[in-house]
């Protein structure tokens, strides 16, 4: 039998944290600034995420949506299943439980001086917006800096005060597009896809980060193969049911690998032997 | 190694049952069975052909509590203390601990799983009554040599013991008629274990275990999952059976005051339609034979990859005998791979 010290951590025990601020986002979604009672720094990496815990309903894993480079960190949490759901109920000042953070991150330290192109689908904003935020206060070190942001519908926009900064700023190219346009709504319309064209640099040298809905990838991917970006510098991250958070209880397996340990980021490349990745 | 007649051998087991341990034991239930409390010697079935339910549940049962909480946090962790002996396991049974062992200690401890096992006093067995679909020889299981305390082997007049380890030798102090083995006793031990070593086998695996993962590696799309799967009905009776599957779920209740609750773990299934859906519905393994491939992929090729490529499937025919339409058996999956698309 393997030996291990029986004063070794819990590894499925939460520890508390507490809701400093909590703001409305869309119909769906609620954003959420949250700080350990420890009073530490969660001490994650761009593109990791916690399991939330609600003391009597459950647990959910959540990416974290902050740069590193700040106090706290930041939860979007879409009201999709009981767990999200008595979070959305929670007041500025409840506690919650947290584990993690969990899993691999983006390459941080890799795409420094690159050129890299974010893309984005709808709640897929809130994971890849740690990594935006931290080139963005990092942003001598990673050469040009792309957006694309496509979201449902108008209603459906989310961290707006933030994007509108981007798109302000002469050291990000940010294009946003609606899939349905409305009146209030000047910008591009249609699927993300279609404003891949609009891409300054080029693609086939970028280092090109997708995150959005199952459906998304598909659709991404192939643009991305007819732009000639090579798989090995695509990064996509991944959405799967990670119930434990430590490659354990199996739900988020995706053939062999456990997306809460060796992923949710994986580069494109290295997931030609995972039929059941995208 | 001790020798005890059956009579001898009885009165251990009832200063076993004497002593401040709890004994679980193979009974029988009906015409079959099954591993539970033991009360009195008389009761306990080593000549049993295999349990309804694999030992696993003693190191991981059906539900188990985390921890506890009063409402707004303050999480316990709740350890289970409770010392056990597990009476007459079989090899291809223990193989399966042993491999759930090194699963939830590796990487990251898990301390409610390892504080179980530790509790353990386990004594197996060798098997003496071959089961209906048993194929350990194919794998390689029908015999162990570690994870056990002690193992006893039938040899017609009595047993060998051999008490492998401190807690095993401190157990044979309720022994005290034990004999040391003779030469001629342990002859007989090792012939009822090179039978096993062939005869366990009512499904014969036409290659060696150790081939499994390499022949998976050409048979992702091959049609056969889908010609088993056609008539699954994704009940996940072969992971609930299946002394190998360690999937759980996590769920949490609020106790009456509604004040308090507790966390707790169970056994789930990848078989199950929603094993593998997220929130939104998506499911990411919606097709039935999707998860009847993932379920043969962890046991010969995902989890040997964790276990330094032991096979994650130790023969013991449960999900055979479990499955009702006939479709869960390994090894007739294995040989019409081999036979379709050979060994490279």
């Amino acid at each position: 039998m393997c030996e291990g010290s029986g004063s070794q951590k819990d590894i499925y025990l939460p520890e508390l944290a507490t809701i400093r601020k909590k703001q409305k986002f869309t119909r769906l979604e609620m954003y959420y600034h949250v700080e350990l009672d420890s009073e530490k720094e969660l001490g994650h990496k761009a593109g990791q995420f916690v399991e939330v815990s609600i003391a009597g309903i459950g647990e959910a894993p959540i990416s974290i949506s902050s740069s590193p480079t700040q106090t706290g960190f930041e939860l979007v949490v879409r009201n999709a299943g009981s767990v999200t759901n008595a979070i959305h109920n929670l007041d500025t000042g409840a506690k919650i439980g947290i584990r993690g953070p969990f899993g691999k991150g983006y390459p941080v330290d890799e795409l420094k001086g690159k050129n890299i192109v974010f893309i984005c689908g709808g709640l897929g904003l809130a994971p890849q917006r740690s990594f935006i935020n931290y080139v963005l206060d990092n942003r001598d070190q990673y050469d040009d800096v792309e957006i694309l942001l496509g979201t449902k519908c108008f209603e459906d926009r989310f961290y707006v005060d933030e994007i509108t900064k981007w798109a302000q700023r002469s050291d990000v190219n940010f294009v946003e597009t609606l899939d349905v346009g409305c009146d209030q709504w000047k910008g591009n319309v249609g699927v993300v896809t279609t404003i891949i064209p609009k891409v300054k640099t080029d693609l086939s040298k970028a280092h090109v980060l997708v995150c959005g809905p199952p459906i998304m990838y598909k659709f991404v991917l192939m643009s991305l193969a007819e732009a000639k970006v090579p798989k090995e510098n695509i990064f996509v991250n991944l959405e799967r049911r990670m119930k434990c958070g430590v490659g354990k209880c199996g739900h988020c397996q995706m053939n062999n690998q456990y997306v809460c340990q060796s992923g949710p980021v994986y580069r494109f490349s290295e997931l030609g032997h995972v039929p059941e990745a995208i | 190694m001790w020798k005890l007649s059956k009579k001898d051998f009885q009165k251990f087991v009832t200063a076993m049952i004497g002593s401040d341990q709890q004994v679980v034991g193979v009974q029988a239930k009906g015409d079959r069975f099954a591993f539970g409390p033991l009360e009195q010697s008389e009761d306990l079935r080593l000549d049993y052909d295999v349990t309804l339910l694999p030992p696993k549940k003693y190191v991981l049962p059906q539900v188990e509590t985390l921890m506890t909480y009063k409402i707004g946090g303050d999480y316990q962790s709740e350890m289970a203390s409770e010392k056990l002996i597990l009476l007459g396991v079989h090899p291809y049974d223990l193989i399966a601990i042993n491999q759930m062992d090194k699963l939830f200690s590796q990487d990251q401890y898990d301390n409610h799983y390892m504080a179980r096992r530790k509790n353990i006093t386990m004594i197996a067995c060798d098997v003496v009554t071959p089961s209906q679909n048993v194929f350990a020889s194919s794998m390689g299981t029908a015999v162990v040599t570690e994870g056990y305390d002690i193992l006893i082997t039938e040899i017609g007049d009595g047993y060998v013991l051999d008490a492998a380890t401190d807690k095993g030798k401190a157990l044979m102090k309720l022994a005290p008629d034990a004999t040391e083995a003779s030469q001629d006793d342990l002859a007989k031990r090792k012939a009822v274990q090179d039978k096993n070593r062939t005869q366990l086998n009512k499904h014969p695996l036409e290659c060696k275990p150790s081939y499994l993962p390499k022949l998976l590696e050409r048979a992702y799309d091959h049609p056969i999952w889908e010609e088993k799967a056609r008539t699954c009905y994704s009940c996940g009776s072969c992971n609930t059976t299946c002394p190998t599957c360690y999937c759980f779920d996590v769920q949490d209740d609020v106790n009456w005051d509604l004040a308090t609750g507790k966390r707790w773990r169970a056994w789930d299934g990848c078989l199950l339609e929603n094993f593998a859906t997220v929130a939104g519905n998506h499911n990411f393994r919606k097709q039935r034979e999707s998860r009847f491939r993932h379920r043969l992929y962890r046991k010969a090729k995902y989890i040997p990859e964790k276990i330094g490529g032991e096979i994650a499937c130790v023969g013991c025919g449960r999900c055979i005998t479990a499955c009702i339409p006939d479709i869960a058996n390994p090894v007739a999956i294995y040989n019409a791979l081999l036979e379709d698309i050979g060994m490279e």
